[in-house]
């Protein structure tokens, strides 16, 4: 009796846990069951290694989302996976040459620095180890050697957000730099500019969520006639909130990238749209293109560049999108 | 006998014993290590008064002193511990380990925030103790020590954080237990007239008083200048040195855990990256506060002055609409100039001896 009763109590946690097991693997993206079920049904090679070199600044969610779409696809195509970052142009290249080195199968690298990676690069293409470039470096992908890009054109991001602006009628956007000295951030503003000419940019320390709602409800407060307000990142968008409320201002909130919290707001109405570059694709496409690459010699994009965005979000898709911010692969 | 003793008695109590010098009313008012940063700050306020219209509000002014509040609890704790004569480089982050730890811990066990934020405080206070333990059991340089605890803290916000949640940011707290009672401590506002006034700025006043009582006219404070003037000296009179330096050090954290608070109950989410780079800040505040870097002089109205002149500037930039690009190069003059200012004074006020 007792042990039946044991067995049976035993079954239901197995049940349980395997529930639980299958309920992880939505969330994160896969767990072992599934890479079993895999090599068993069409037994990959798992030979393969890849690196992927990125210029990350740690903890930031966009990067997260970079990985994840990564490892995903190293799952998926059962390839070996390492990643490493540096924000520090030169460092980035060591690391790109330490990949040559070390003699992985191939590299998927962010071209963010172009002139400083050249170097290492061409030292992967003459070792003869492909390299794609993905998220930033689209216009010198191909003279560095680079096969395909896949990433989303700032500029061209940055001014169709504009033209959504100035089609709403706005006049004078603040456009919120939280990062100095970067030139992808520049050119969202700098695209923003071309179709508004009133836009006006501000920088703000992005590592401090105090100091950008007080600089942003200082500018709102110095400033009256800003009707929109557009901001590089996600969480950035989520202190500019804040910051509009307290300086009863009401400008139009509009942001590049998404993540879980401001994918709600947009659901809510507080924030008018999103320019997603969808860094989950970015990442999975780096690795699978490596993959058919190596076992299939393919080539995707036809020469050119893959553009992975600018994508909107907005009230018309967040129902359809939502699910997927919630677990951080959109 | 009786007469010996009762004749200095007799004597004014205002007069001084003869042989001393005496310094004029106002070369004792400039021998006070905030007078220099008082007097910046006032140069400094006329000068965007003038040069920055939007500035001229008390809604403004509230502001600034919200963002000079956030950077000055943290100071202060700093700034009594260079004047005990040590560093803290880990403070910055450790502001986002508090708050992330809070966050986390009652997020995933589903627990009442209270027992997240004690968490965090017990984590904090344990991660002062271990900096103060490690500085004065080995002897190395506290610079040292911190910027080690520094790159842990920075390195475990994000590794812990990526682990627990899948993520690099913690996930939002505003809907569970505990949150109205903690947000109402460490993050609500209040309106007097048409001003809305943050609870931190209250909070911070509050810390600079308290830190003044220490400082004056405890024993403690005491300790703390003899600690950071000469430390073999502090011990031969019996000063327990390590105690002073390892609770100065958990005085920090606490203050950091405090900001932690603050920054989680006000903004929900946090991210794992964050508060690098202000360990600097607070210690730039102590400085132009008049603390000197070696230790041993100093006090805690200077910091909070200190922490009130970087809030203005940096608000101030934007009030007057000045180009986002400069921003720094801006800031740094202030810098400059402050701490420049702040030497002529003290400078004037040692060249003249007697007055």
């Amino acid at each position: 009796m007792t042990s039946r009763r044991f067995q049976r109590a035993f079954k239901v946690s197995v049940a349980a846990a395997v529930v639980a097991l299958s309920l992880a693997a939505c969330s994160g993206g896969g767990a072992p069951k599934n890479d079993t079920a895999d090599s068993g049904g069409n037994a990959k090679p798992t030979s393969f290694t890849m690196q992927m070199i990125t210029h990350e600044t740690p903890g930031d969610t966009f990067w997260d989302k970079i990985r994840a779409g990564a490892e995903a696809a190293a799952r998926d195509d059962g390839v070996k996976l390492q990643y490493s970052s540096d924000p520090d142009a030169s460092k980035q290249a060591t690391l790109i040459q330490s990949a040559v080195d070390s003699k992985v199968d191939a590299i998927a690298t962010t071209l963010v620095t172009p002139d400083a990676l050249a170097g290492a690069v061409k030292a992967a293409t003459a070792a003869n180890i492909p390299v794609v470039g993905f998220n930033s470096g689209i216009d010198q992908y191909k003279q560095l050697g680079a096969l395909m890009y896949f990433g989303s054109d700032e500029n061209l991001a940055g001014q169709t957000a504009g033209k959504r602006i100035a089609d709403a009628g706005g006049k004078h956007p603040l456009c919120v730099i939280q990062a100095a000295g970067s030139v992808a951030l520049e050119a969202r503003c700098a695209g923003v500019k071309k179709e508004v000419p009133g836009t006006e940019n501000i920088q703000v320390n992005g590592a401090d969520d105090s100091a950008v709602t007080s600089t942003l409800q200082a500018k709102l407060s110095q400033d009256k006639s800003i009707d929109y307000i557009v901001t590089l990142g996600a969480p950035i968008a989520l202190d500019a909130l804040k910051a509009m409320d307290a300086a009863g201002s009401t400008a139009k909130l509009i942001t590049f990238d998404l993540n879980k919290d401001a994918a709600q707001q947009i659901k809510n109405g507080k924030i008018v749209f999103s320019i997603d570059q969808q860094p989950y694709l970015q990442g999975y496409m780096a690795v699978s293109s490596l993959y058919l690459y190596l076992t299939n010699r393919n080539d995707l994009g036809g020469g050119k560049a893959v553009l992975t965005g600018p994508s909107f979000v907005d009230s018309t898709n967040i129902d359809a999108i939502l699910p997927y911010a919630e677990k951080n692969t959109r | 006998m009786t007469q010996v003793v009762k004749a200095p008695a007799a004597v004014p109590p205002a007069a001084d014993p003869p042989g001393r010098v005496r310094l004029s009313w106002s070369n004792r008012l400039l021998a006070r290590p905030d007078v220099g940063a008082l007097v910046a700050a006032v140069v400094i306020l006329i000068f965007f008064l003038v040069v920055a219209p939007a500035f001229r509000s008390p809604a403004s002014f509230s502001l600034v002193l919200y963002q000079s509040s956030v950077i000055g609890i943290v100071a202060v704790g700093v700034g009594l511990l260079m004047i005990g004569g040590e560093f803290d480089l880990s403070a910055g982050v450790t502001v986002a380990t508090a708050g992330l730890t809070a966050a986390m811990f009652s997020y995933q066990l589903g627990l009442n925030l209270w027992v997240g934020a004690l968490v965090s405080l017990v984590l904090c206070l344990g991660v002062g103790f271990l900096n103060g333990y490690l500085v004065v059991r080995t002897g190395i340089p506290s610079f040292l020590i911190t910027l080690g605890t520094f790159f842990v803290l920075q390195g475990a916000n994000l590794g812990i954080t990526k682990l627990v949640t899948g993520s690099v940011s913690s996930d939002n707290i505003n809907q569970m237990d505990g949150y109205d009672s903690l947000h109402a401590i460490f993050a609500s506002s209040f309106k007097v007239g048409s001003v809305t006034i943050q609870v931190t700025v209250l909070w911070w006043l509050f810390l600079v008083g308290l830190a003044t009582w220490i400082l004056q006219r405890s024993r403690i404070g005491n300790w703390i200048f003899a600690v950071g003037g000469n430390e073999a000296s502090a011990r031969a009179v019996g000063v327990p040195v390590k105690k002073v330096k390892i609770g100065l050090f958990m005085g920090v954290s606490f203050l950091a855990w405090f900001v932690g608070m603050h920054t989680l109950f006000n903004f929900n989410t946090l991210q794992a990256g964050g508060g690098v780079g202000n360990e600097f800040i607070y210690i730039i505040a102590a400085v132009v506060g008049g603390t000197l870097l070696t230790g041993g002089f100093g006090n805690a109205l200077g910091v909070a002055v200190g922490a009130f002149i970087f809030g203005m500037t940096s608000l101030c930039i934007v009030y007057a609409g000045w180009d986002p690009n400069w921003f720094k190069a801006f800031l740094g003059v202030m810098l400059l100039l402050a701490v420049l200012m702040n030497l002529y004074i003290k400078k004037l006020s040692t060249t003249r001896k007697v007055g």
